[in-house]
């Protein structure tokens, strides 16, 4: 692990956001607004390395060292429950894991519930709480479409807005757990480095209290 | 003799036997198969669920180990008077992530017996030596589960929510903590107690006389004293430097009591070391005594190693038809006088790198 603090960021818009918090909190790197295809950008001057990589990817990063911090989302780490500390809810990337099933679905507790989902542990974790007998269906997208052409009888999946449900005639029946971005860290670099960590996190944590 | 050309592993499995050797710990040998039962009964205690059974002859159902302590705790005699093991074996667990099943080396060293201050650190002298023995920047960081589970005694968190709230005590998850407690009723002020004793990591000396502080009232202090006695003596031993004071070093509170850690060294991702008393594990197991102790993960080492090998041999000799035998055996005894590694060929194989060629004739 180099001086520099490498943060691993989710691609798309909440990484955006997210940037916009650590630039603020004084960590900023322009060049990460040259554009390009460029995945890495540096600033030693704040001491820290940006790079971009898939949000469902950002937890392995952190877990094996690839880099110091990152930024998750919750339901990514419910999912693999990676080995990591957990230091800041961001509060932004905000959304629920819900259960949905078709309008005037009625759930038949005499059978077998067929449940499609890109999250098997978390409904599986989900189900058993409730001591339901559920049969897993693990898709990797297009979830919507599973009860619709009857492979699933619910599906389980991150809601956030509900727009794509309604459009496909279903709704949220139950909400599992909410959902938001946390900010991460590996855990054999906090050690070393937890002084710049807790630094960046009081002045991030202030941010957010602001 | 010449040095071995070992890898770092080897160097480093090496260096901890005449370690723990020295310190009066005997090896502890044993077969790789046991009883799937042992397993059975205290699946929780293993690292990883998924054990690698089969059938014996006579019908008893098998494993190969995936844990060493059970099978010395089984085999240890219940006696007061001190056991001390050390064992470098491999276990077979399910590595994280690709779900499939892998052969891990692993170093580690056991303290049975009637457990007091000084086998605690002597335990921890070892383990904090250990440590230095795989890198020059290693931290150990130290918990102690009586204080842990006291202060959550004092929140009155129900039972069935504790292992919630541990686990968001080892990520350092002070929001979802502060939530669980709220759900649970948890007056503020002792929910910013919980809060504090998670942030409050570092160096003994300054986590200590704080830690007095924030829990004077709230719960006893005997385990904080012990705590202190124990850091002191390793700061006078030379460890000070590398201990750090970290709650979130929670391991298993139906097997561990008292004292835990956890050993970090600089560039691996995780802790590559682990460990504690585990008097709870014992009583489970039938025994009167307790025990402390520590395993080295010895799989992720080798990322440490410095000395990158870029050559698969020093000098490449070749030989052509016609020389003589006598010719090419003195050849190689001169290329290889100053300690460099030889392979003698008829033509240049494929896929390999030298340093250097050379031919018999010339």
């Amino acid at each position: 692990m180099s001086s520099m603090l490498s943060v691993a960021l989710p691609k798309g818009r909440l990484g955006e956001k997210v940037y916009a918090m650590f630039e603020k909190a004084g960590y900023a790197c322009p060049s990460i607004h040259d554009g390009g295809r460029k995945l890495i950008f540096e600033s030693p001057e704040n001491g820290v390395r940006y790079f971009w990589v898939k949000p469902s990817d950002v937890a392995i990063y952190v877990e094996r060292g690839a880099a110091d911090i990152g930024v998750a989302g919750k339901d990514i780490l419910l999912e693999y429950e990676p080995d990591i500390y957990e230091l800041l809810d961001l509060g932004i990337g905000k959304c629920r894991m819900a259960v949905a099933a078709p309008n005037g679905f009625y759930d038949d507790k005499q059978r077998t519930l067929r449940v499609a989902t890109k999250f098997a542990r978390i409904a599986a974790r989900h189900y058993l709480q409730k001591g339901r007998d559920i049969d897993i269906i693990h898709l990797n997208g297009s979830i919507e479409i599973a009860p619709i052409l009857g492979l699933s009888d619910v599906i389980v999946d991150i809601v956030e807005t509900g727009t794509t449900l309604k459009e496909n005639d279903l709704a949220v029946i139950e909400t599992v757990v909410p959902i938001s971005a946390r900010l991460i860290a590996n855990k054999a670099c906090y050690k070393f480095e937890s002084e710049r960590i807790e630094a960046l996190v009081a002045k991030i944590a202030a941010q957010l209290e602001a | 003799m010449q040095q071995l050309p070992l890898g770092f592993q080897e160097r480093v499995i090496y260096a901890l036997r005449s370690l723990y050797n020295r310190s009066g710990y005997a090896q502890y040998k044993m077969s790789k198969f046991e009883e799937y039962d042992l397993y059975a009964r205290n699946k929780d205690f293993l690292i990883s669920e998924g054990v690698i059974t089969f059938m014996d002859t006579n019908g008893k159902l098998m494993a190969l180990k995936p844990d060493v302590t059970l099978s010395i705790v089984k085999n240890s005699p219940d006696s007061a008077a001190l056991q001390k093991l050390y064992y470098t074996e491999n276990v077979y667990r399910v590595a994280k992530g690709s779900g499939s099943f892998r052969e891990l080396a692993q170093v580690g060293l056991e303290c049975l017996g009637q457990i007091d201050d000084y086998a605690i650190s002597e335990v921890l002298m070892l383990a904090a030596e250990s440590l230095r023995v795989i890198s020059p920047e290693s931290i150990l960081d130290i918990s102690h589960l009586g204080i842990v589970t006291g202060l959550i005694d004092a929140l009155g968190i129900p039972g069935g929510r504790r292992d919630e709230l541990l686990r968001y005590i080892g990520e350092k998850n002070s929001h979802e903590l502060s939530a669980l407690c709220r759900a649970c009723a948890v007056e503020e002020g002792k929910i910013s107690i919980l809060r504090e004793l998670l942030s409050l990591g570092g160096a003994p000396s300054r986590v200590l006389p704080r830690l007095r502080e924030l829990l004077s009232g709230v719960i006893s202090m005997e385990n904080i004293d012990q705590l202190e006695r124990i850091a002191a003596v390793l700061a006078e031993n030379g460890c000070g430097d590398m201990l750090r004071i970290d709650f979130s070093a929670v391991d298993d509170i139906h097997y561990y009591n008292g004292i835990v850690f956890k050993g970090f060294v600089r560039s691996l991702p995780g802790s590559v070391l682990a460990g504690g008393q585990y008097d709870k594990l014992m009583r489970k197991m039938g025994r009167k005594s307790g025990a402390i102790g520590f395993a080295v993960y010895m799989d992720a080492i080798d990322r440490l190693d410095a000395e990158r090998k870029d050559y698969d041999v020093d000098v490449l000799l070749l030989y052509k038809e016609g020389d003589s035998l006598s010719d090419i055996s003195a050849a190689r005894r001169r290329c290889s006088e100053n300690g460099e590694s030889v392979m003698v060929q008829r033509s240049i194989p494929e896929n390999i790198r030298y340093k250097r060629l050379c031919e018999v004739s010339r």
